[in-house]
């Protein structure tokens, strides 16, 4: 880990989506990931890789879980780390994310991590501001350290994602989660399935290198990961589908629909979870569950990513 | 009276099928004469003689839907702007839509537009009037009283009439006054939180789609009312090719209806939009490449009548945010000819077609002066080199806002100069 050259160089500058990555800079991540798992279980957890660095998050919607992450990550590496809380600042009063982003890069930041409701949102910044972006999920777009961090948990569980058939479950048309999954799985050339209710796939799905099915049961079979989406309750409103306990009884997951898994097929959760909406206790807190692992991996991968953007070695190339 | 002569140009004048060699003589604010028969005519006693060989002379454009920023957004649009804007680009006359702050929907907005436009601009402005007051989709406004104080059409602007009932009053109680109703179909529900169209694309992007049912159902609605009603409709931006069959079947039924494109929709696709480029969020929004396709076979065997700029402009607060909190909208008058130009050299619609839809048809539907260069005419025209090749610069746009979809594109053609009633409103 740390600066030791070890790694290849990673060719982009900012992490806006999975889209764009090739599978070499894929696995780099995750190899520089698994050597931050190691650093993350020491006692003594803090490098000097990002000494003097400085890290800003500005989350526009609120994220206990990745903020936390991004923030610990910083932190373990040596960075000094600001979090902007949109809800208390400037932006209540209706300063627009340009002008936000020109403050901020006036204090000159090495890295700014965002979060918006707004598709594109990430790619804006970026377009404006002279640090590395990384995109903490933009709309339904991507999260990509989302899909690094499930990639990273099921590698190490599970070896090759080559060789693996991967179910996505639930919301994907609102899911950014499972945009950059289809991507980065399909990149390291898994076959992917997503399943749910028609109303809850984009259009042109069938085109997006899954194979679509509407019933648990049959997307599920033979399944080595089973990869659920949280469905929001505004959902419920917007007529996507009609109520808890129906979405529950056809696309939530409990033993019955993950007998049809391949036995000991890995569960999987981004959070946070909706029990009983989209899984059941019994299957989220059950030996399969890799939940608690994802938050853990989640660390490591944004470590993985701050560090292979803010390279010493592309300052001495003169990049 | 002052006149002149502009001898050995290319004429083009759909208004009576002319495509000819020959000369153009003005006189005062009319045109004398036009076409291969003026050459023997003799030239005006003391006529100043403009050689225009290679060049084409055509009737000025009139674009039929143009949104200016005065009253309310003069900082995006004035008048006067927006009139420097369209002389630049050939178009002598455009109609103004009513959604401004406040919206046209009394007689005191109409004539405060022509009295703007009279004391500010070069072109010809013609305010077209809101169908219920506000905007506000329910009560009408004074069709009566508007179109006698000018205006020359009514519309709801970037807006959709919610209401099949309102729709048909205002197309029946329009029919008493011989007014053209304009109507641009969204439905509010199916392309509500829509941004672009649907389709893998979008779906990619993360971003909310457009279906194209969202245009379909509510103009379906408008057509059947239309042949309710007996009323004059104008489809004024349709973009997909169920459209204009659906307004095909409706003038073969006898129906008085017409239909418009704006010229982003004939020139560009969902592609273009790339990675959240707002300046591509359009309303209809820019479809896929078939719908494209098919619309430009649709405006060139005449089922789509004009083209139009669309001219929205859109300044930094609306268009430097995320693609689907931005406005829709982009500028087009300086870039209208050009772009529609591209499908003459591309051989995807003939040449006298694209003049029609660009100028006599617009003007015939809306009632206008101009659109011809026939005798008696004003003298609303263009000298144009059809080949010249140029690039579009933000620095060179006059308008007030630089929101085009054509920054850095190459053009082929160039208006070189603008007469409007035989005053020459731009040279290059």
């Amino acid at each position: 880990m740390s600066s030791a050259p070890a790694f290849p160089l990673f060719r982009h500058r900012h992490l806006l989506g999975i889209q764009g990555l090739s599978p070499e800079d894929i696995n780099l991540l995750l190899d520089r990931a698994d050597a931050a798992v190691e650093v993350s279980r020491q006692r003594e957890k803090k490098l000097s890789t990002l000494r003097g660095r400085t890290h800003i998050n500005l989350f526009y919607e609120a994220s206990t879980r990745t903020q936390s992450s991004f923030e610990l990550a910083g932190k373990r590496l040596g960075a000094d780390v600001m979090n902007m809380s949109v809800a208390s600042s400037s932006v209540k009063k209706g300063e627009t994310l340009i002008d936000t982003a020109m403050t901020l890069n006036a204090m000159n930041p090495d890295i700014l991590v965002i979060r918006h409701s707004a598709a594109g949102a990430a790619a804006l910044l970026a377009q404006k501001v002279g640090c590395s972006v990384v995109n903490a999920g933009d709309g339904a777009h991507e999260h990509p350290t989302q899909a690094l961090l499930d990639a990273l948990t099921i590698r190490r569980k599970l070896g090759d994602i080559g060789a693996l058939t991967v179910a996505i479950c639930g919301d994907v048309l609102h899911s950014r989660v499972a945009r950059s999954n289809i991507l980065i799985l399909n990149a390291l050339g898994a076959r992917v399935r997503v399943v749910g209710p028609s109303t809850l796939m984009p259009s042109g799905i069938a085109q997006m290198g899954v194979e679509p099915f509407t019933s648990m049961t049959e997307g599920l079979k033979g399944a080595d990961v089973v990869m659920m989406l949280r469905l929001q309750r505004e959902r419920m409103a917007g007529s996507f589908v009609p109520s808890v306990r129906e979405y529950f009884r056809f696309f939530g997951l409990d033993a019955e629909k993950l007998r049809h898994a391949k036995p000991g097929a890995l569960v999987m959760h981004p959070g946070p979870m909706n029990r009983g909406v989209e899984i059941s206790s019994e299957i989220a807190d059950g030996p399969q569950s890799v939940i608690q692992e994802q938050v853990e991996m989640g660390v490591a991968v944004r470590m993985a990513v701050m560090e292979a953007l803010l390279d010493p070695r592309r300052n001495e190339a003169g990049e | 009276m002052t006149a002149t002569v502009f001898a050995n140009a290319r004429i083009l004048d759909p208004s009576r099928g002319l495509d000819e060699v020959g000369t153009v003589i003005v006189r005062g604010r009319e045109i004398l004469a036009a076409g291969a028969s003026a050459r023997n005519q003799g030239a005006p006693d003391g006529a100043e003689v403009v050689d225009c060989a290679g060049k084409a002379i055509l009737p000025g454009l009139v674009d039929s839907r143009v949104f200016v920023g005065e009253p309310g957004a003069e900082h995006r649009e004035t008048i006067a702007s927006a009139s420097a804007a369209a002389a630049a680009g050939g178009v002598t006359s455009i109609v103004m839509m009513p959604d401004t702050d406040p919206v046209i929907d009394d007689v005191a907005l109409v004539e405060f537009v022509l009295r703007t436009a009279r004391d500010t601009a070069d072109v010809s402005v013609f305010p077209a009037a809101a169908i219920t007051r506000g905007l506000a989709g329910q009560e009408l406004s004074e069709f009566g009283l508007l179109r006698a104080s000018g205006a020359v059409a009514f519309t709801e602007g970037r807006r959709t009439l919610a209401s099949a009932l309102v729709m048909r009053r205002a197309l029946t109680y329009a029919r008493d006054f011989d007014a053209l109703v304009a109507h641009e179909t969204k439905d509010a529900d199916l392309g509500a939180g829509g941004v672009m169209n649907e389709g893998l694309y979008a779906s990619w992007l993360g971003l909310s789609g457009v279906p194209r049912e969202a245009e379909i159902i509510p103009l379906e609605r408008d057509l059947r009312l239309a042949r309710l009603t007996r009323g004059r409709y104008h489809a004024a931006k349709i973009s997909t090719a169920m459209s204009a069959e659906a307004v095909a079947r409706a003038k073969a039924d006898g129906a008085k209806v017409s239909a418009g494109i704006a010229i982003a929709n004939l020139s560009l696709n969902e592609l273009d939009v790339g990675q959240y480029r707002t300046f591509f969020r359009l309303s209809p929004p820019l479809r896929a490449e078939e719908d494209r396709q098919a619309m430009i076979a649709a405006l060139r065997d005449g089922t789509v009548d004009v083209i139009s700029s669309s001219h929205d402009p859109q300044d930094v607060d609306t268009k430097r945010l995320p693609f689907a909190e931005a406005a829709s909208g982009a500028i087009g008058l300086e870039t209208l000819l050009g772009a529609a130009l591209r499908l003459h050299h591309n051989g995807d619609v003939p040449l006298l077609r694209l003049v029609d839809a660009l100028s006599t048809a617009p003007a015939k539907l809306f009632g206008l002066p101009g659109g011809t260069l026939a005798p008696g005419a004003p003298a609303d025209l263009i000298v144009v080199d059809l080949d010249e090749p140029w690039i579009v610069r933000e620095d060179a746009i006059r308008s007030r806002s630089k929101n085009t979809c054509f920054e850095g594109a190459r053009m082929q053609g160039k208006v070189l100069q603008t007469l409007v009633a035989g005053r020459t409103v731009f040279s290059a």
